[in-house]
């Protein structure tokens, strides 16, 4: 266990360092971090002297790993276009990105759970037929239609109608206030949600129905356990293993739905940071973003596959 | 589904079912079964249909609209609602939004069947490669495309789109001007979504080398090159073909998002994607034919695509028995 925990932080890191020396290269040759000294008026030599401060004159490879080796500490420079360190830029934005990426994991769990245990327990009754229809639909939904739609119904028309309304996000407000932050997390955490609880929906359906049928459940029913102890007690427990993995995978997910809903809500979070830092042409925040993120995923890869073997002693990692 | 019903339908779907006189007749290929198979997949069949009406409505719609009447700014008439001389309304210039549909149609199609073509060749390369060398070439291959998966696509995406989209010259081609940036953003998303399919690839052709006939091959003194292209790859055509049909729908989106965020296809040149790119301003003031049209072609083209790759993942698949 201890080994192979081992080898995949070290295959971890490896892909980590590919990451970062590709992205290196894309965002470097994608924007010219001169260009905004072109603005004013700087003659040919105080540029060439900029640029030298700055280590611009030296190789790639060079400038990559003096990049790396303030990076792995936690100094990712300063933004091209804020002039504000890059690691303050991301601790003003982490906390919002992460509300709405736990809130919307925990609805999306919850909700598919509840969703996904009645549906098979009421195998092939109406609701299970119209929630296989709409989870099929829901999950081929792309994430800009569900944020725009929800946006257009509950907050412009539902007041033009006069009805008690959702903010767009638009107008400003106080994170810290419980009550604000909750009315402007419904819309963002629903568009996010929706697209998984239709995936889980089906998924915790099917590995419902399988663990159902199994010999077990019957002895649990045949000894005179009530139904609905035997799907809670009994059922969920294995039925609920795969979503396990399944949560794991979603942080890659949620952290690029992210960008879309807060563009579209205007939330001050991470994802609205990279696609604005980005068009901008600010690569040190860009390569900070894109380092965390892949950190983000490669880590949860590794915790999925070790508390797998935790939930189900029939798997053995090597 | 009731027991009755898929009794009968794993009774039809075996082929020598003696109560099927064809059947008996003359026996089927592998690919007429999976035809078979697919013709009762009721939401295949739909999705089938229902892309052909897609392809017809952006294909016949150019004979009626013509690219200038797609393009042609008229700013008196900005922004009004669907009416009877505009079906869908009209943009913050004043472009017919229907005509627009039509056009924005072609280049996204245009992009998604490209996209998906670049990212077959790519997938298909690095996973031949990778699965049947083995040793060293794997190991490099395989990390590097899990490095690549590592980043969420959309990531990806902004930063290619970034990196390609800052000079783009304007392409003449049948007779048709468009912006550069269409090549850009096929390139783009061609780049990000090749890593399902070498994985798949790879690993079916790890499963695939250790066969008889690969051996018998090797034996009559084919080359490696021979085996691969001859052998390994046609025995994956299925996997494949379901990848690359589930891909398309993955690319039309990848379109609407770079686009939708501005990083995509440029104006004037449509695309179902940047027909939205500035709903997200506009809808507060109550303009809704902006966001809805263009989203309703693409998730129309999304779900009929991926029904017709869930029909033919069942269909390819000689052990299934399930026909919605």
């Amino acid at each position: 266990m201890t080994t192979y925990i081992f080898r995949r932080l070290i295959q971890g890191i490896f892909i980590l360092m590919i990451i970062t020396t590709v992205s290196f290269g894309l965002t470097r040759m994608s924007s010219d971090p001169m260009a905004q000294y072109t603005l004013g008026r700087i003659s040919a030599e105080d540029r060439a002297r900029i640029r030298a401060n700055l280590g611009l004159d030296r190789p790639l490879y060079v400038q990559y790993f003096k990049w790396l080796g303030l990076a792995v500490r936690g100094d990712f420079g300063y933004s091209i276009t804020n002039h504000q360190p890059v690691s303050t830029l991301i601790q003003q934005r982490l906390p919002q990105t992460l509300v709405l990426m736990i809130t919307s994991e925990i609805v999306i769990i919850v909700l598919s759970a509840l969703l996904g245990i009645y549906s098979a327990v009421k195998q092939y009754s109406l609701f299970d037929n119209v929630l296989t229809a709409l989870s099929f639909v829901g999950y081929s939904l792309p994430i800009f239609f569900i944020a725009l739609m929800l946006m257009f119904i509950f907050a412009v028309q539902f007041k033009e109608w006069g009805l008690p309304y959702l903010p767009t996000g638009a107008d400003i407000w106080d994170f810290k206030d419980p009550r604000e932050l909750t009315l402007h997390l419904i819309l963002p955490v629903a568009s996010l949600a929706i697209i998984q609880v239709a995936a889980y929906t089906r998924y915790l359906r099917s590995s419902m129905l399988e663990v159902l049928s199994q010999d077990y459940i019957r002895t649990a029913r045949a000894k005179g356990l009530m139904k609905s102890a035997v799907v809670m007690r009994h059922a969920l427990k294995n039925a609920a293993l795969p979503i396990v993995t399944l949560i794991g995978l979603d942080v890659p997910f949620l952290l690029g739905g992210a960008i879309v809903t807060e563009t579209v809500y205007s939330w001050p979070g991470m994802g609205r940071l990279f696609w604005q830092q980005a068009g901008r042409g600010d690569y040190p925040t860009v390569m900070a973003i894109l380092l965390l993120v892949a950190t983000a995923v490669v880590v949860f890869q590794i915790l999925t596959d070790i508390a797998y073997t935790f939930i189900d002693p029939r798997i053995r990692l090597s | 589904m009731s027991t009755q019903e898929s009794k009968k339908s794993i009774i039809s779907s075996l082929a020598f079912d003696p109560g099927r006189a064809e059947s008996v007749s003359a026996p089927l290929s592998p690919g007429q079964l999976a035809w078979r198979r697919f013709k009762r997949h009721k939401m295949a069949m739909g999705g089938s249909v229902g892309l052909i009406l897609v392809f017809l409505f952006i294909i016949v719609g150019s004979f009626l609209y013509s690219e200038k009447d797609a393009n042609h700014v008229d700013v008196v008439h900005r922004l009004t609602p669907p009416s009877t001389t505009n079906y869908f309304g009209t943009d913050s210039t004043g472009r017919d939004l229907f005509a627009r549909i039509i056009y924005g149609g072609q280049i996204s199609l245009f992009i998604g069947i490209l996209a998906v073509a670049l990212a077959l060749i790519l997938g298909i390369t690095i996973g031949g490669l990778a699965g049947y060398l083995g040793g060293w070439v794997d190991i490099l291959l395989m990390r590097f495309t899990e490095a690549a998966l590592s980043i969420p696509s959309l990531f990806l995406l902004i930063v290619l789109g970034k990196l390609f989209g800052s000079e783009i010259p304007t392409l003449r081609f049948l007779d048709r001007t468009f912006s550069g940036s269409v090549i850009v953003v096929i390139l783009v998303i061609g780049l990000t979504s090749w890593m399902y399919l070498a994985r798949i690839v790879r690993a079916n052709i790890l499963s695939l080398r250790e066969m008889d006939y690969v051996a018998a091959a090797r034996a009559l003194g084919a080359s490696n090159l021979r085996i691969l292209v001859a052998h390994l790859i046609p025995n994956t055509m299925m996997a494949i073909i379901v990848t690359a049909t589930l891909g398309l729908a993955q690319a039309i989106i990848s379109e609407a998002y770079v686009s939708f965020l501005g990083l995509g296809v440029q104006p004037p040149t449509a695309s179902w994607g940047n027909l939205m790119d500035q709903s997200i301003s506009l809808i507060q003031r109550g303009v809704w034919w902006m966001w809805l049209f263009p989203s309703l072609f693409i998730v129309m083209t999304i779900l009929f695509t991926n029904f017709i790759g869930d029909g033919l993942r069942d269909a390819f698949d000689p052990r299934s028995t399930r026909h919605l």
